[in-house]
C-alpha cells in the first residue's frame, strides 16, 4: 500500500456548496439569537443567498474542472442541474414564508434546512465518486426528512416525515448495497475508472456482481425519484409534507435524482447502456402509467399533482431510456420547466388553502376563474404546462424527451407516453373544469397575493411560457451539457 | 405587403390586448372592439385574394428561424397557396358573423368570450398558413385551448362533458400525429432534410411499410377532426352543447382543419399509402353520408340534426379528395366553404331561434313561417343550399365530389353516396316542414317576433355567397385550381412510382423546393410581394430551381385552356 498523499485540492468546484453551507450556518446562528417573531428577513436573506450562488454556478458554465482527485467535478451538465436546484429552491424560499405563518409553524430552520438540501442536491450533481454521490444524497435526503415533518402540530406532516424517513433509509440500504457491489466488481468508486474497467470486461453484462449492483443502484434511485413500483411513499409524503415542501421535493431532489443517475449511468456503465435500457423502459412505462391512472381519481389537489409528479419521472423516464443527445437534454430541459410549472402550481394551492390545509380539494377551485381572475389564468398556464401542451415549456420537454426514444427507435415507447399524456389531460382539465365552469361556492376573500409569492408566480408564469415559445437558448444549453458527460 | 400572413393571423392576438384593458363591466364596447378586430382582420385578409398570383406556388411566404436545438430545426414558415386561401379568407368572413351573433346570446362574461373567439382565431389562421410541420402542429394544438372553454363555460347543461370530450379525443389524435411527425423528421434527416419545412417532405421517398404506419397516424388525428365516422361520437355532443357562435365556428372551420390537413399533409406526404388506404377511407366516408343522414333524420333537437348533416357533409368532402382526381378534390374544397358557409349559417338559425323560445324540439314548433316571413325565407335558403339544390352554392360542391369520384377508382362508392344527397334532402327539408309549415298551434310561437335589423344583416354575407358561389363559382376554383393541379400531379406520380418505376423520375414530379434547405434565406419575404405580379410564377421558388417549371407546365397548361 502506498502512503496515503493528499492530492492537490481545487476548491473552485464547490465553491457554490461552500458559500451555501456557510450561509446555512450563519442562518442558523441568527435565528437563535433572535428567536420568535417574523421570519421574513430569513427568507429574504435566502433568496438573495439563493440569486448570488445562482450568479456563482452560473460563472462556471463552459469550465471543467476536477477536483479532489476526481470525485468532484465542475462542468456544464452539473451547472445545468444546480441551476436548476436553485431555480426550485429560490422559488420555494419565496412562498414559504407566509405559508409557515398561517400553519403556526414559523421555524427559521426552515431556511437553512432547504439550503442544506440544495448543498446535497449540488453535490449529487458534481460528484464523479460514487461516494461523493452518496454523501450528497444524504445531506439532501437527512433534511428532507426534517422538513418533510416540518410541521410539528400537524399528524398528517408528523406522519410524512417518518415515512419518508423509513423509505428514504430502506432505497439508501439498496443504493449503498449496489455501490458496494459495483466497486466489488470494479474494484473502485471513480466513475470515469468504473467505465474504464467495465470497458475492459470482455462480457460486463455476464458479470453478475456489476449487473446486479447496476440494478440494486438503479432501485435506489428509483425511490428517490418516485418511479413505480417504488412510488409508494409519494403520495402520502406529498400530502402531508407542507405544501411548499411538497413543491420543493416534487421538483428538486427529484432533478438530483436524475442527475445522479445520468452521471452515474451515462459515466460509468455506458457499456451497459443495452442492458440498462432496457429496464429503463419498462420502468419508464410503470412510471407513468400507474401515475397516471391513479392519478385520475384523486380529489385532494396535493395527491393529483403527487400522481401526476410519478407521471412525469416517468416521462424524464423515458428520455433516459433512449439515453440518446437529445432524450437526455430533454430530461435537463425538462426538470428545469418541472421546477417553475410544478412549484408555480403548489404556489396557487397554498393561495387558495385555508389554515390546517383545509380547502385542499380539486372542487374547492370552483369558481375561482371569475373570483380571481388573474390567479387562474396563473394556475391555467401551469396546469396546461404539466399537460404538455403547446405553447408551454411542458410541451417542448415533452417533446424533445419523446423525440429521443424516437430517434433511439423506441416508436412504442414513445406511443405509450404520448397515450399517457392524453390521459393525463383529463385530471389537470378537470381542475380547470371547477375553476371555470362550476359555480362559485365561496369568494375567495381569504386569498391574499403578498409580495414575495407574486414575486414566485411571476417567475414560475415566465419559466412556463417563455421556453415554450422560444425553447432555442434554454436547450442548446441543456445539450451542451450532456455533451460533456 | 409582404408581412400580411403573419398581420392577419395575428392582429386577433392584439385585439386580445387591446380587450385585456376594458373593464368587463362595458359589454358594449367589448363586443363592439371585438367585431372590430375582426372586421380589419377580414379586410387585411382580402389584400391576399386581390394580390394572390393564380398559380400552384405558395405565395405571401415568410420563413424566419425560429428553434434550433440538438437534431432539431423548425422555422416560422408560413404562405398560402389556392388550397389554404380559401380556407383563410372562409376564416376572417366567418368570424365577425360568429361575433355578432354573440350580441345578445352571451351575456356574461362577455370579455372572457371574445378573448376566447379571437384567440380561436389565430389558431385557426395559424394551422391553415404553417408550411413548417412543427409550427402546424402548434397552432393545431393551440386551437384546442379556447374551443375547450368556450364549450365548457358558455355551454349547455351537459357542457362539461362536451368540453371534455371534445379536448381529449382531438388530443389522442394529434399526440399520435406528433410521434409520426418526428420519425417523419428521422427519417428525412437520413435524406438530408434539415428542418419542418414541409414542402422538402414532398420529395422525399419512403418505403411502404414506413408510408402506411405515418399516414395511418397522421389520418387517425385527422379524421377525429373531421369527424369520419366511427370517430364521429364528441361533435353532436360538443355542436349541442355550444354557444352558437361556437357551433358556427366549430362548423365552418375547425373541422375543415381534418380535411384541410388531407389534402396538405397526410395525401401529398405519404401519397402510396393514401392511394393504397383511398377505398377504405372512401368506405368510411360513405358509411358517414349514409349514417349521419339516418340518425340526422330521426333527431328531435335541431341542433343535433345540423350537427349530424355536418358529419354527412364532411362524408361528402372525403370522398371528393380521395378521387385523386382535379374534379373531386375541387369539389371537395369548394364544399369545405360551402359547409363552411352553409352548416354556420344553419347554427345561427338555430341560435336565432334558440334565443326566442329557449327551445330547441322540433315539436315545440310548427307554423313559424306565417310568424317569421324573413326568418321562414333565410331558412329556406338555407335549406336549399344545405341539400344541395342546383343555383346554390351546395349544388357546385356536391356535383364536382360526385363527378370526380365517379370517374376514379371509387365509382361504386359514389354511387352509394349519391343517395346521401336524397337522404339529406329528405332530413332537411322534413325539418324545415315541421318548423316552418303546418299549425301555429303553440301559443308561445304565436308572440314570436321576426329577425331583427341586427340578426338580418348576419345572415346577408352568408345569403349572398350562397348564390354567388352557386351561380358563379368559377373564381374560387380558378384560384385553387393551380394547386390542386399540382396536388393530383404529386399524388399520381407517386402513385404511378410505386406501380412501375420506383424512385426512378425524380424530374417528373413537380420538384418545386428542392432548393429551399440550401437557400432558405432567398425564399424570405424580400422576393416576394405582388412587385412581380406579371410574372406567372412570382412565389419566391421560381427564381432558384429551373427544372420545375417545364415539368409544372405542361400539367397546368392543358387545363387552362379550357
Amino acid at each position: 500500500m502506498d502512503m496515503i498523499s493528499i492530492p492537490a485540492v481545487n476548491m473552485t468546484p464547490i465553491l457554490p456548496e461552500i458559500f451555501l453551507s456557510v450561509l446555512a450556518m450563519a442562518l442558523l446562528l441568527i435565528n437563535v439569537f433572535r428567536p420568535g417573531g417574523q421570519k421574513s428577513y430569513l427568507a429574504l436573506i435566502s433568496f438573495f443567498g439563493i440569486v448570488a450562488t445562482a450568479v456563482l454556478v452560473g460563472a462556471g458554465w463552459g469550465g471543467h474542472i476536477e477536483s479532489f482527485s476526481g470525485s468532484v467535478v465542475l462542468d456544464n451538465f452539473a451547472t445545468f442541474f444546480k441551476m436548476t436546484f436553485l431555480v426550485a429552491a429560490g422559488l420555494t424560499v419565496l412562498i414559504s414564508d407566509r405559508y409557515m405563518e398561517r400553519e403556526g409553524c414559523n421555524q427559521g430552520e426552515l431556511y437553512p434546512l432547504i439550503l442544506f438540501t440544495v448543498v446535497g442536491m449540488m453535490l449529487m450533481a458534481s460528484g464523479t465518486d460514487l461516494m461523493t454521490i452518496f454523501l450528497g444524497l444524504e445531506v439532501m435526503s437527512v433534511s428532507l426528512y426534517v422538513l418533510a415533518g416540518f410541521n410539528r402540530a400537524n399528524k398528517k406532516s408528523n406522519e410524512a416525515g417518518l415515512k419518508y424517513f423509513l423509505l428514504g433509509a430502506f432505497s439508501t440500504g439498496f443504493l449503498l448495497y449496489g455501490m458496494a457491489l459495483i466497486y466489488g466488481a470494479t474494484g473502485t468508486t471513480r466513475l470515469y475508472k468504473i467505465a474504464v474497467i467495465v470497458g475492459q470486461m470482455t462480457l460486463p453484462s455476464a458479470n453478475i456482481l456489476l449487473v446486479a449492483g447496476m440494478l440494486l443502484m438503479m432501485t435506489g434511485f428509483a425511490f428517490k425519484i418516485a418511479a413505480a413500483p417504488f412510488h409508494m411513499w409519494t403520495p402520502d409524503v406529498y400530502e402531508g409534507a407542507p405544501t411548499p415542501m411538497t413543491a420543493f421535493m416534487s421538483a428538486g431532489p427529484k432533478a438530483a435524482g436524475f442527475a445522479a443517475l445520468l452521471r452515474i449511468f451515462l459515466v460509468a456503465l455506458p457499456t451497459l447502456q443495452v442492458e440498462w435500457s432496457q429496464v429503463l423502459w419498462v420502468l419508464a412505462v410503470l412510471t407513468m402509467t400507474v401515475g397516471n391512472i391513479t392519478a385520475l381519481r384523486q380529489d385532494n389537489i396535493k395527491r393529483v399533482l403527487a400522481y401526476s409528479s410519478i407521471a412525469h419521472a416517468g416521462y424524464a423516464l423515458v428520455g433516459f431510456a433512449a439515453g440518446n443527445g437529445t432524450g437526455t437534454a430533454g430530461i435537463l430541459f425538462y426538470m428545469l420547466s418541472y421546477a417553475f410549472m410544478n412549484i408555480g402550481a403548489f404556489a396557487i394551492i397554498i393561495l387558495v388553502a385555508k389554515k390546517g390545509e383545509t380547502n385542499g380539494n380539486v372542487m374547492d377551485f370552483a369558481g375561482l376563474g371569475f373570483k380571481r381572475p388573474v390567479l387562474a389564468l396563473v394556475m391555467t398556464i401551469f396546469l396546461f404546462s404539466l399537460a404538455g401542451m403547446p405553447p408551454t415549456a411542458g410541451f417542448i420537454g415533452k417533446f424533445y424527451l419523446f423525440s429521443g426514444a424516437i430517434q433511439k427507435g423506441y416508436i412504442w415507447l414513445a406511443v405509450i407516453g404520448v397515450l399517457n399524456s392524453a390521459a393525463s389531460v383529463y385530471y389537470y382539465l378537470r381542475v380547470m373544469v371547477y375553476m371555470y365552469m362550476k359555480e362559485p361556492t365561496e369568494d375567495f376573500e381569504w386569498v391574499q397575493v403578498t409580495g414575495p409569492v407574486a414575486l414566485a408566480l411571476i417567475i414560475a408564469v415566465a419559466g412556463s411560457l417563455i421556453p415554450g415559445i422560444v425553447p432555442s437558448f434554454i436547450l442548446q444549453y441543456a445539450q451542451m451539457a450532456v455533451k460533456l458527460i | 405587403m409582404s408581412n400580411v400572413l403573419s398581420l392577419t393571423t395575428f392582429l386577433p392576438i392584439l385585439g386580445v390586448l387591446l380587450l385585456l384593458f376594458i373593464p368587463k363591466e362595458s359589454k358594449g364596447v367589448l363586443r363592439n372592439v371585438t367585431l372590430a378586430v375582426t372586421v380589419v382582420t377580414f379586410i387585411v385578409s382580402l389584400i391576399m385574394l386581390t394580390g394572390f398570383q393564380t398559380n400552384a406556388e405558395f405565395q405571401f411566404v415568410e420563413n424566419v428561424p425560429w428553434i434550433a436545438a440538438g437534431p432539431f430545426i423548425m422555422r416560422y414558415n408560413i404562405g398560402i397557396d389556392g388550397i389554404s386561401l380559401w380556407l383563410v379568407i372562409l376564416t376572417t368572413f366567418m368570424l365577425p358573423i360568429a361575433v355578432l351573433s354573440t350580441y345578445t346570446a352571451v351575456d356574461e362574461k362577455v370579455k372572457e368570450y371574445m378573448i376566447c373567439l379571437l384567440l380561436l382565431e389565430t389558431g385557426m389562421l395559424g394551422a391553415f398558413i404553417s408550411l413548417d410541420l412543427f409550427l402546424f402542429y402548434i397552432f393545431w394544438e393551440v386551437m384546442l385551448i379556447p374551443m375547450y372553454f368556450m364549450i365548457g363555460i358558455w355551454g349547455g347543461k351537459n357542457k362539461i362533458y362536451a368540453a371534455v370530450k371534445f379536448f381529449i379525443y382531438t388530443m389522442v389524435g394529434s399526440l399520435l400525429m406528433l410521434v409520426a411527425l418526428v420519425f417523419l423528421y428521422f427519417k428525412g434527416m437520413e435524406a438530408g432534410i434539415t428542418d419542418f419545412g414541409l414542402l422538402q417532405f414532398f420529395n422525399l421517398k419512403l418505403d411502404m411499410a414506413t408510408q402506411v404506419w405515418l399516414f395511418l397516424a397522421f389520418a387517425f388525428a385527422f379524421a377525429i377532426k373531421v369527424p369520419m365516422f366511427p370517430l364521429h361520437t364528441w361533435l353532436p355532443d360538443a355542436h349541442t352543447e355550444a354557444p352558437t357562435a361556437g357551433s358556427v365556428i366549430l362548423a365552418a372551420v375547425l373541422l375543415k382543419m381534418g380535411t384541410y390537413g388531407y389534402v396538405r399533409f397526410a395525401i401529398p406526404l405519404f401519397p402510396e399509402a393514401a392511394h393504397k388506404f383511398a377505398p377504405m377511407i372512401a368506405t368510411l366516408a360513405v358509411i358517414g353520408i349514409i349514417y349521419a343522414a339516418l340518425v340526422a333524420m330521426v333527431q328531435e333537437d335541431v341542433k343535433k340534426l345540423v350537427a349530424y348533416s355536418s358529419v354527412a357533409h364532411l362524408g361528402f368532402v372525403m370522398l371528393g379528395v380521395f378521387a385523386f382526381n382535379v374534379e373531386g378534390i375541387s369539389g371537395g374544397m369548394l364544399q369545405m366553404i360551402n359547409h363552411g358557409i352553409s352548416t354556420g349559417a344553419l347554427f345561427l338559425i338555430v341560435g336565432f331561434i334558440y334565443e326566442r323560445r329557449h327551445t330547441r324540439l322540433i315539436t315545440d314548433f310548427g307554423g313559424l313561417s306565417k310568424q317569421m316571413p324573413i326568418f321562414a325565407t333565410v331558412f329556406m335558403i338555407v335549406t336549399f343550399s344545405s341539400v344541395g339544390l342546383p343555383g346554390t352554392n351546395g349544388f357546385v360542391g356536391e356535383f364536382l365530389i360526385l363527378l370526380g369520384a365517379f370517374e376514379s377508382q371509387l365509382r361504386w362508392w359514389t354511387i352509394i353516396a349519391t343517395s346521401g344527397v336524397i337522404l339529406s334532402a329528405v332530413y332537411m327539408l322534413w325539418v324545415f316542414q315541421r318548423v316552418m309549415f303546418g299549425e301555429l298551434d303553440n301559443p308561445k310561437n304565436q308572440k314570436l317576433l321576426d329577425l331583427n335589423a341586427r340578426e338580418i344583416v348576419i345572415m346577408i354575407p352568408l345569403l349572398i355567397m350562397i348564390f354567388f358561389m352557386g351561380l358563379y363559382p368559377k373564381p374560387f376554383i380558378d384560384k385553387m385550381d393551380p394547386a390542386i393541379k399540382k396536388l393530383v400531379a404529386q399524388v399520381r406520380v407517386a402513385s404511378v412510382n410505386a406501380q412501375v418505376m420506383p424512385a426512378s423520375d425524380q424530374m417528373k414530379m413537380p420538384t418545386g423546393h428542392q432548393a429551399m434547405p440550401q437557400a432558405p434565406a432567398a425564399n424570405t419575404g424580400s422576393e416576394m410581394p405582388a412587385g412581380n405580379a406579371g410574372s406567372n410564377m412570382p412565389a419566391g421558388h421560381s427564381g432558384m430551381e429551373t427544372p420545375a417549371v417545364p415539368t409544372a407546365a405542361p400539367v397546368v397548361n392543358p387545363h387552362e385552356a379550357k
